[in-house]
């Protein structure tokens, strides 16, 4: 007995250690979100490596800054004037974008629909990873003592990254979208058909669940479509880099990601949703003239020239008070700023859509400003039941 | 470091006895701890390096170096669980464990019977482990796991030049740490 045991010293030993592991490993896949040992193990090595990483990457980034804010000041005067022409150039855009966005407001409130709204983020800072190609998951060095909890999305300006899924007291533990076991609700932007962003072994992300009859173009934007009740909708995730058909009836869409997943240094970690209602209250009464006046065409701008040689657009230039191309050197059009025709009735922020159009579809004409010389508009019922989108 | 030569008869190499080589308690230690800190932090400034297994150099180092296959596999499976602590839940404790020990043990059985000084049997020993490994790591996670790992022939072998390039300069500088 004694001799065999000599003798097959070291197989026994290597066996014993590989039942060992494998009864571990068989465990874990038994109870995947039990925390008992595994979570302990975890938590002490995390505890034990991350406050190294940390204090290397805050060491950098502290003489990064130093270099950079202090002594390394080369052409910081040319970028200044750069970035303030870029600012005139965005306040500019800003103040169209500010029109779209107004008018997009009250049309989501008249057909109530709810916006999420990222309240509160914390920012973190990347500072290690797995080190293994199968699992691309990465360290952040904020934790449950920071307000982070499991299943919050993590994000960068350029593009989502991923979700908790471990919270450390000191760090968090982040499963990012090219992960192979994430996924995300996701949905083309022009097309607006949703699917799911799956992450595969090798580090890929795929669009998953089109039909393959769709029409889906390379360089399409992939955006979030809020269905996975962890990112809110509409961040971007990248664009849409090969479309080949897949298994059964869908498409095998190849999406790269916005976010730069292989190079994160900073990112930020959503902490609070809101969900709400678009707010109305910055754009005064809406008059029910207004939400009819935006679901008619309007009429082209006629230019007439007075006798000065003056031009200015006709009175009858436009048959919605809510458009902006109001004639020239009269005020610009703020629905609630002009006199209502029907002072009793203000405002249908609380009325539902469908019964705001019933009711000013019996007066249109009264709600314009002046009668249009031409023929005027048909007084039909806007078609409540469609997306102004 | 000690060092005290091992008769064996078996032995592939020219010489009749092959050097068994011992290590400080701080070398042993640190050395794979080392390892796992860069494994887990330089990825975050180099995009390519998960291509690069140190754990798994380490594992073979101290394996070959020792020549004991108990002591190879009871290294790699101390290595092996600390890497597999850092993975994601994609990467359940063990995977890593169980394919060092299993690497562990090949060296340094392999370790008796050939002569791993010189920088080209290195080169190639270390190629075929990170093949071997790599082939491990996949049986482990699709055969028991059932996960939806991929294999690339060609990928394998680019990581396994790749590895085998590094690990003959991480031996060198390791080899420092042999007390001769």
């Amino acid at each position: 007995m004694d001799t065999i045991l000599g003798r097959y010293k070291n197989l026994i030993v290597l066996a014993a250690i590989l039942f060992a592991q494998i009864i571990a490993l068989a465990m874990q896949v038994r109870r995947p979100t039990a925390e008992g040992e595994t979570r302990l193990i975890r938590v002490w090595a995390t505890a034990a490596v991350t406050p190294f990483e940390e204090a290397i990457v805050h060491t950098q980034k502290w003489a990064h800054d130093k270099w950079n804010g202090y002594i390394y000041l080369r052409h910081v005067d040319q970028e200044n004037q750069q970035l303030r022409a870029e600012i005139d150039r965005m306040k500019l855009e800003q103040a169209r974008l500010n029109e779209d966005a107004t008018m997009a407001r009250r049309i989501q409130t008249l057909l109530a629909f709810k916006e999420q709204y990222v309240e509160s983020t914390v920012a973190a800072q990347v500072i290690g990873t797995s080190g293994s190609e199968q699992s691309r998951v990465l360290y952040i060095d904020k934790g449950s003592s920071d307000g982070i909890k499991a299943d919050m999305a993590v994000i960068t300006p350029t593009g989502i990254v991923g979700k908790i899924v471990q919270v450390f007291p000191g760090s968090s533990q982040v499963l990012p979208i090219n992960d192979q076991l994430s996924g995300v609700g996701a949905a083309l932007k022009a097309l607006r058909l949703q699917g799911i962003l799956k992450g595969a072994s090798n580090g890929t992300t795929t669009l998953q669940y089109i039909m393959s009859d769709e029409p889906v173009k390379t360089g399409e934007e992939v955006i979030t479509s809020g269905g996975d009740r962890i990112f809110p909708k509409g961040l971007p995730i990248g664009t849409v880099a090969s479309v080949e058909p897949g298994k059964d009836l869908f498409l095998n869409i190849r999406v790269i990601p916005s976010a730069r997943l292989d190079r994160l240094e900073e990112v930020l970690v959503v902490t609070k949703i809101q969900e709400k209602l678009p707010d109305t209250t910055d754009l005064g009464p809406i008059r029910a003239s207004d939400i009819l006046s935006e679901r008619l065409p309007g009429v082209p701008v006629t230019q007439t020239v007075d006798a000065a040689g003056n031009a200015a657009g006709s009175a009858t230039s436009t048959a919605n008070p809510a458009q902006p191309n109001v004639p020239a050197g009269s005020a610009p059009a703020k629905p609630g700023a002009t006199t209502s025709p029907n002072p009793a009735n203000p405002a249908v922020g609380t009325v539902k859509p469908g019964a705001a159009a019933v009711s000013n579809a019996t007066k249109p004409a009264s709600a314009q400003p002046t009668k249009p010389a031409s023929k005027p508009q048909p007084a039909t019922p806007p078609r409540t039941g469609e997306n102004p989108r | 470091m000690s060092s005290r030569s091992m008769p064996f008869r078996g032995s592939f190499t020219s010489r009749e006895q092959v050097s068994v080589y011992e290590f400080s308690w701080l070398a042993t230690i640190l050395i794979p701890l080392v390892a796992i800190f860069i494994q887990a932090f330089l990825p975050t400034k180099i995009r390519w390096l998960p291509i690069i297994d140190l754990p798994m150099m380490v594992v073979i180092f101290f394996a070959v170096a020792r020549r004991n296959p108990i002591s190879g596999c009871v290294t790699g499976a101390i290595i092996g669980l600390m890497q597999d602590v850092l993975g994601g839940p994609a990467h359940p404790i063990g995977m890593y464990g169980i394919t060092d020990t299993i690497i562990g043990y090949m060296a340094s059985s392999l370790g008796v019977k050939i002569d791993i000084e010189n920088p080209g049997s290195r080169f190639l020993i270390i190629y075929g482990f990170f093949v071997i490994h790599q082939g491990l790591y996949y049986g482990v996670g699709h055969g028991l796991l059932r996960q939806s790992l991929q294999w690339s022939w060609s990928h394998v072998a680019i990581s396994a030049l790749a590895n085998a390039v590094v690990g003959v300069l991480v031996f060198n500088l390791l080899d420092r740490f042999k007390q001769r």
